[in-house]
C-alpha cells in the first residue's frame, strides 16, 4: 500500500461530537504548522501514490495526473475514513491535478484536499479530460469546510492565483460544488481572478449530466438529500464519541450503586447496577442508532422528541417486561426509564448535528426546551435511586 | 424530511431583487423559485440556514443568520452563559464542529 506522505504534521485535536455532511468526519484541526501549500502538489509526493499515473508538464510547472479508478488502499482508506479511525489524516496535498488529457479548453473542478471527497470526484470523472483544483481546506470535506470558510472565497483565489491556473486554461470558467457556496462569494471570486463560478451539482455523480445538460443542475441535483444510506454512513460519527464515553458512566453507574453505608461493595454495585448499564447501551443505540435509521419514520419533527420515543419503546420493555428488574422497587424502575429516555433523546439531538436540513434556529429552541427537561430528568432518576438506597438501608 | 416550522432567520426583501438566479443556484433546500423574473421563497421552512443564498446575493436582499453551531456547543455555550461557539482551530479551541 502506498502511503501518501501528509504534507504538514497536524496536532489533531480529540474534538468529540461532530457534524458534517456528506463525508461527516470530526473537524477541529489546528491551523498548520508549516505552510508548504502553495507548492505544487507534484513536489510533495516523496513515493508515487497508486491514484497518479504521471506528470504532465505545464506552462506553470509539473502537474499530476490521477486515475479515476479506486485501487484497493482507496477503498479500504474510505472504509476506515467512515468508521473513523484516521478521519484526521486522510488528505491529499492541494494544488492542481489533472485527469485525462486535459488540454486548455478543459474544464476545472474545484474540490477539497479531504481525500475521500477528491477520490469520489476523480472516479466520477472517468473519461473526462479535465483539472481538479484542491483547495486547502485542512482535509475537511466541502460541505463542512464551506461553513467555516476554509472552502471559501479566498482559498479559492489563492490557489488560481497560486496554480496559474489562467495560464494553463484560456477560458474563465470553473466548477465549484454547490455546497461550497456557503463559502465561495462567485462574484468576488470573478471580480478578483476574473474566473466565473459555475455551481455544479451537490454530488459529484451528477457532474456528467450537468455537463450533458450544458453546465445547468437540474433541481433535483441541487438538493442535498438525506437518504437511508446517508444516515447510515454517517452513525459512527454520533456512535463513536457515545461509545467512547461509555467507560466512564458505566464507572459512575458502579460506584452509585456500590454505595453503602460500610463503603463500596463492589457485589452490590454489580448486582444492583447491570440492568443500568444495559439501559446506558439501550439508550445509545435508540439515540444514536435506531433514532438516525428510522428518522423519517418516527414521527414529530423535533429530534428531542423522536429520541424520547425511541428511547420509550426500548425502555418500557426492558424495565417492566424483562427480568432485569424483577426484584426491585418501583423506584428503580422509575429510574431506569428516565434514564434511557433522556440518553436516548439527548443522543438524537446531538444528530442534528449531522444531517442537512436541520438549521441552527431550530436546534436551539429544542435546547432551549429540552435542557431543563434533561437536566430535571437525570436528577430525578438520582432521587429515585436515592430513595431506593435509603429505603434498603432502612433509614426511610 | 423538513425540520421545526417558523424558526429559520431567512429573511428576503423583493424591493432589491434584480432577478439574477443566483439564490436559486446556490440553494441546497430549493427554497428559492424563479417567478416572472423575481425570487420567490416557495417554502420557507425547509430552509437550514446555511447562508449560501445571502452570501451569494449581490444585491443584499436575502439574509440569513447562518452561524455554523451544532447541538453540543449550543448546550455548552448555554451551560457556560456563552455564546455557542462552534467552530475549530483557531481560537475556539475544543469545541467540535459544525
Ligand atoms: S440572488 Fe438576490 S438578486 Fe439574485 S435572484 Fe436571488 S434574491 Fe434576487
Ligand atoms: S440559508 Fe441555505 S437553505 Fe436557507 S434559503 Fe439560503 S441557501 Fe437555502
Amino acid at each position: 500500500m502506498n502511503t501518501i506522505p501528509l504534507y504538514d504534521k497536524r496536532t489533531g485535536n480529540k474534538a468529540g461530537q461532530s457534524c458534517c455532511y456528506p463525508q461527516a468526519q470530526t473537524c477541529c484541526i489546528q491551523p498548520d504548522q508549516k505552510d508548504k501549500t502553495m507548492e505544487m502538489p507534484s513536489k510533495q509526493f516523496n513515493k508515487k501514490p497508486s491514484w497518479i499515473s504521471d506528470i504532465i508538464l505545464t506552462s506553470a510547472g509539473q502537474v499530476p495526473v490521477v486515475v479515476s479508478a479506486w485501487s484497493r488502499s482507496d477503498l479500504l482508506g474510505r472504509i476506515r475514513a467512515r468508521i473513523g479511525s484516521f478521519r484526521m489524516h486522510y488528505s491529499i496535498p492541494p494544488g492542481l491535478y489533472a485527469i485525462g488529457k486535459p488540454d486548455a479548453n478543459s474544464d476545472v473542478f474545484v474540490s477539497a484536499n479531504y481525500k475521500l471527497s477528491f477520490d469520489i470526484l476523480r472516479r466520477e470523472l472517468e473519461g473526462i479530460n479535465g483539472w481538479i483544483l484542491v483547495l486547502d481546506t485542512k482535509s475537511i470535506n466541502v460541505w463542512c469546510a464551506a461553513g467555516k470558510g476554509t472552502f471559501g472565497t479566498d482559498e479559492l483565489v489563492r490557489q488560481i492565483a497560486g496554480t496559474n491556473l489562467a495560464g494553463i486554461v484560456s477560458h474563465r470558467r470553473i466548477i465549484v460544488p454547490q455546497l461550497g457556496a456557503v463559502g465561495v462569494k462567485a462574484s468576488e471570486v470573478k471580480n478578483r481572478t476574473g474566473f466565473s463560478v459555475l455551481f455544479g451539482p451537490v454530488e459529484a455523480k451528477d457532474i456528467r449530466e450537468y455537463i450533458r445538460l450544458n453546465y445547468k443542475a437540474s433541481v433535483k441535483m441541487r438538493m442535498a438529500d438525506f437518504s437511508l444510506m446517508k444516515r447510515i454512513e454517517l452513525i459512527p460519527v454520533e456512535l463513536n464519541p457515545a461509545l467512547k464515553k461509555y467507560p466512564f458512566a458505566a464507572i459512575i453507574i458502579l460506584l452509585l450503586f456500590g454505595l453503602e453505608p460500610s463503603g463500596i461493595i463492589f457485589r452490590t454495585s454489580w448486582i444492583e447496577g447491570w440492568p443500568f448499564l444495559l439501559l446506558a447501551l439501550a439508550g445509545i443505540f435508540t439515540g444514536a442508532f435506531a433514532t438516525p435509521v428510522l428518522l423519517s419514520v418516527i414521527p414529530f419533527r423535533s429530534f428531542a422528541l423522536k429520541g424520547t420515543i425511541t428511547g420509550l419503546i426500548a425502555g418500557i420493555p426492558l424495565v417492566y417486561f424483562t427480568s432485569m428488574f424483577s426484584n426491585d422497587s418501583g423506584m428503580l424502575k422509575a429510574a431506569g426509564i428516565v434514564f434511557i429516555t433522556v440518553l436516548s433523546s439527548y443522543l438524537a439531538l446531538q444528530f442534528t448535528g449531522a444531517t442537512t436540513f436541520t438549521g441552527i434556529s431550530g436546534v436551539k429552541k429544542e435546547i432551549k426546551f429540552a435542557l431543563p427537561l434533561f437536566i430535571a430528568g437525570l436528577t430525578a432518576s438520582l432521587i429515585f435511586i436515592i430513595i431506593h438506597k435509603l429505603n434498603i438501608w432502612g433509614v426511610i | 424530511m423538513t425540520y421545526l416550522r417558523k424558526v429559520t432567520t431567512l429573511n428576503y426583501n423583493p424591493q432589491r431583487c434584480t432577478g439574477c438566479g443566483r439564490c436559486v443556484e446556490v440553494c441546497p433546500r430549493n427554497v428559492f423559485e424563479m417567478r416572472d423574473k423575481k425570487a420567490v421563497i416557495t417554502d420557507k421552512d425547509r430552509c437550514l440556514e446555511c447562508g449560501a443564498c445571502a452570501l451569494n446575493c449581490d444585491f443584499s436582499a436575502i439574509s440569513v443568520n447562518a452561524s455554523a453551531g451544532c447541538a453540543a456547543a449550543v448546550i455548552r455555550g448555554m451551560l457556560t452563559g456563552t455564546e455557542p461557539v462552534c467552530g475549530c482551530g483557531d481560537n475556539s479551541g475544543k469545541v467540535a464542529c459544525c
